[in-house]
């Protein structure tokens, strides 16, 4: 028989072994799974992995990784700062909607003006929308000690039902003919989040999240915040020793990840998005959370895990274009991969031993 | 005197990944014999008892008890036999009652009120006061102790083991403990007893066998022996003892003036009025049984908990209200007692661990930024002068042993040139050698011109180094006193003599 054994020390190897382990894990369960659903598993996967960078449509689906990554790794940056601290925001979708709904108001409110400051104080705009929106679960906590995931959770039922509001009701085209959804980004420059390079899918929302991640990387590892992140994290006792006060800290990393998320939600609805629509959000916000843990919730392996991550995405798009696979289908190979890097984790910390029975 | 023999370990090894914790021990305990297993910490003795109570399993060798072959797979296993085990730390309950919590000790317990009329049927023969109907919550620590002896006493062992049993003990909780055992032992009950206190061994036991490195060095009779001699055996070098340079006291350094303050611990105890000033140059010792408040008072001290700001003066200047950070830029270093999870992050590098105290003192922000070089460096500096055993500044905390993050901890706050030095229990775990060293260091700073609060429960070492003695007791700090002249007696007293002996009139 086999037992788990608590390692002296964190194994470096499974550090960075847990996520590769956890890729090709997935892909062979998720090829089984495929397989009973009568696919050729390995055209399935190939389809999902390959041929998004590779295949025959890589010129337009290259670009298309950076779009949809962006979103989850500025989102994923800001959870992990939070979940480092121990502080689990679930809510980021929310705050996503939120900061989308906030930004692109008063880009709306504005129109037709063009001028160069709109856009910007749209972004800043943005951001105070998720950053509010998660204040919410933050002082709640704070005074009332109540749970932040189930707060932040049902939030963003809330926030979703705002959206459909304003889809239909406050931010409604009045130019649309009765459709529902805002007037589209695309025919107001001034707001508009426009590509900057298109070939590589690059807009404003690429750029901040790749900049994020190079902040958050110092942060986390030349700050004092960053040092007091990890350690309220790992020991809230010391922490509190050491002079951090934990109300502060959670409203602090509420915040940053409220924000990030804020942020998102505005360069993907007057970008990819184009307008507030009522199905607008494409789940980026939950999605962000398995980026968040698949890149170790470091900031540096959330870049390669939010780009991962947006191979599945577009490589399920095709899988379900081209092969008729359900949506749900390639949502079950997304969340296998956060439960087998939950699981291949615990090999960081703990290892097997044979056990030697009694003789 | 010869005993028939009860227990034989033979040749017994145990290895851990990277330390060998038992290397060939060899010794055997006779029926009704106290044996004392003496060592410094990480000498061994721990994993040798674990074994013997079926919680860890030998690599080689064996044991045999009354001759038959013994190799119990688990603690229950061992229980059958006859061999019982009162451990360190208690697991106990502490929202449930005496009766309650023994109950969950046992394989079948009986109906609970035939129970209480064996527990009060127990307590009374052998002298061990306790009521079967109260919270254990409620309960002191040595009274806690009881409840763990007499769910032992419960299963008739023939064999009791007893893990440091005194460290929480006023003196007269151990004149009663003593009594106890002895009693056990007139009646064939074999003693296995682990301890370093060496004072205690020679009056109770009556053979020892002391481990070093796990090895086993020498075997005597403790009585014939002097306690420095077993203490060099213990250590393997002559050990030497602190020196005091009396300094001029100086003015008030530290004054706390009727300090209340509410137990943020459940089951804890909230300090009451606590007051004293400690001079410059000056050791103010404060004893107690754990629980009395002592977590609290240096939480208090640290800054973790706040009262009004005129409470808590440092060098005249009102700090009360101000957290850690600020205490700690007025002069003022801490050193909570538990290291995993309090004053030490486990999980993180001794790098990281020296910043999380000595970052304000030392300078080791810039604009926000932190110093890792210079950081090192300090963790380099307390590696190097408290001789902290570890393969680097970037191994994580855990993987030192317990003394060896003690010293390095010690180290941290000792090192930083504060003027006022809270630590609770200094010493704890830690070795002969080391401990003369950090009590040396303490006194040190002392004659440097530092005001020292040191809060132990070791009476020892507090009257080794401490100038003026006072005593913690249910949130209550008596008045203190010059520890020169002070007697046993009076300290027991002092610290409010044996708790819950009122129960006994009721079993009586």
């Amino acid at each position: 028989m086999f037992r788990l054994e608590k390692r002296p020390t964190p194994s470096k190897f499974w550090l960075y072994a847990t996520p590769p382990v956890a890729v090709i894990l997935t892909m062979i369960a998720g090829g089984i799974l495929f397989a009973a659903m009568g696919k050729n598993p390995f055209e399935v996967i190939r389809t999902i992995f390959w041929d998004p960078v590779f295949g025959e449509f890589a010129f337009y689906l290259r670009g298309q990784l950076l779009v949809k990554a962006g979103p989850l790794i500025l989102i994923a940056i800001g959870l992990a700062l939070g979940f480092r601290a121990g502080i689990w925001n679930i809510g980021a979708e929310g705050q996503y909607i939120m900061g989308a709904i906030v930004g692109a108001g008063v880009g709306l409110a504005v129109f037709p003006t063009e001028s160069r400051w709109i856009f910007p104080v749209m972004v800043v705009a943005g951001a105070f929308g998720g950053w509010a929106w998660a204040m919410i679960p933050a002082i709640l906590k704070t005074r009332f000690n109540t749970n932040e995931i189930l707060v932040s959770l049902m939030l963003v039922y809330v926030a979703e039902t705002i959206l459909a509001k304003a889809s239909t009701g406050f931010l409604k085209n009045p130019e649309g003919m009765g459709f529902p959804g805002s007037r589209n980004f695309s025919s107001y420059p001034a707001a508009e989040n426009a590509f900057l390079y298109e070939p590589l899918g690059l807009h404003w929302g690429g750029v901040a999240a790749l900049v994020t991640a190079v902040l958050a990387y110092i942060l986390l590892t030349r700050h004092q915040a960053g040092f007091q992140i990890k350690l309220a994290g790992q020991a809230p006792r010391a922490a509190r020793f050491h002079g951090v006060n934990p109300a502060r800290l959670v409203v602090m990393c509420m915040g940053i990840s409220g924000a990030l998320a804020g942020l998102a939600g505005l360069f993907e609805v007057t970008g990819p998005a184009g307008q507030i629509s009522i199905d607008f959000n494409t789940g980026y916000g939950f999605t962000a959370i398995i980026v968040a843990f698949l890149g170790r919730l470091n900031p540096l392996g959330i870049v390669l895990a939010g780009f991962l991550m947006a191979l599945t995405y577009v490589g399920g798009e095709m899988a379900s274009t081209n092969l008729g696979l359900p949506d749900a289908a390639i949502q079950v190979f997304q969340g296998m991969l956060l439960f087998f890097l939950l699981a291949v984790d615990v090999l960081t910390n703990y290892r097997f031993r044979l056990h030697v029975g009694a003789h | 005197m010869t005993r028939p023999e009860l227990l034989r370990v033979e040749g017994i090894t145990k290895a851990y990944p990277g330390v060998v914790a038992n290397s060939d021990v060899t010794f055997s305990i006779g029926e009704g014999e106290i044996h004392a297993l003496l060592g410094e910490n990480g000498a061994g003795k721990s994993t040798m008892v674990k074994m013997i109570y079926g919680l860890v399993r030998p690599d080689s060798g064996q044991m045999t008890l009354r001759g038959q072959a013994y190799q119990p797979s688990k603690p229950a296993e061992a229980r059958r036999l006859g061999v019982a085990m009162v451990f360190q730390h208690f697991s106990l309950f502490e929202a449930l009652n005496v009766a309650e919590n023994v109950a969950l000790g046992m394989e079948n317990p009986p109906p609970m009120r035939e129970l209480a009329a064996k527990i009060r049927a127990v307590s009374e023969e052998y002298g061990l006061p306790l009521d079967p109907s109260r919270m254990v919550g409620d309960l002191s620590a040595g009274e806690r102790q009881r409840v763990e002896i007499i769910r032992c006493l419960l299963q008739d062992p023939k064999l009791l083991i007893m893990d440091e049993p005194t460290s929480v003990l006023t003196p007269q909780e151990v004149e009663i403990l003593f009594k106890t055992l002895r009693q056990l032992s007139s009646e064939g009950t074999a003693i296995l007893y682990i301890s370093h206190k060496l004072e205690e061994i020679k009056s109770l036991c009556d053979e020892a066998t002391i481990l070093r490195r796990g090895k086993v060095v020498a075997t005597c009779t403790p009585r014939e022996r002097t306690a420095r001699e077993m203490a060099e055996l213990m250590v393997g070098q002559a050990l030497k003892t602190p020196e005091r340079r009396l300094g001029a006291k100086g003015e008030v350094a530290l004054g706390v003036s009727d300090l209340s303050v509410e137990s943020p611990i459940p089951f804890g105890t909230s300090l009451k009025g606590v007051s004293f000033t400690v001079a410059k140059g000056e050791v103010l010792g404060i004893a107690g049984v754990a629980g009395n408040g002592q977590d609290e008072l240096l939480l208090a001290l640290s800054g973790e908990l706040r009262a009004s700001a005129d409470k808590v003066r440092i060098a005249g200047q009102p700090v009360g209200d101000r957290g850690p950070v600020e205490r700690r830029r007025a002069g003022l270093v801490a050193a909570p007692e538990d290291r995993y999870g309090h004053s030490a992050a486990p999980d993180m590098s001794l790098v990281e661990n020296a910043f999380l105290t000595a970052g304000v003192r030392k300078g080791l922000t810039k604009n926000g930024f932190v110093d890792w070089a210079g950081t090192r460096k300090f963790a380099e500096e307390i590696i190097a002068a408290y001789d902290v055993r570890t393969p680097g500044p970037d191994v994580a905390a855990r993987a030192l042993s317990g003394g060896n993050l003690q010293k390095f901890l010690m180290g941290r706050e000792l090192m930083q040139g504060a003027s006022v030095i809270v630590i609770n229990q200094p010493t704890w775990g830690v070795d002969a050698a080391a401990a003369a060293q950090i009590r040396q260091s303490i006194l040190d700073r002392a004659g440097e011109g530092a005001a020292v609060v040191v809060i132990s429960q070791d009476l020892d070492e507090l009257l080794e180094v401490a100038d003026t003695f006072a005593v913690l007791n249910e949130g209550r700090l008596t008045k203190p006193r010059p520890t020169e002249g002070l007697t046993m007696d009076e300290i027991g007293l002092m610290m409010g003599g044996a708790h819950g002996m009122e129960v006994a009139h009721h079993v009586a």
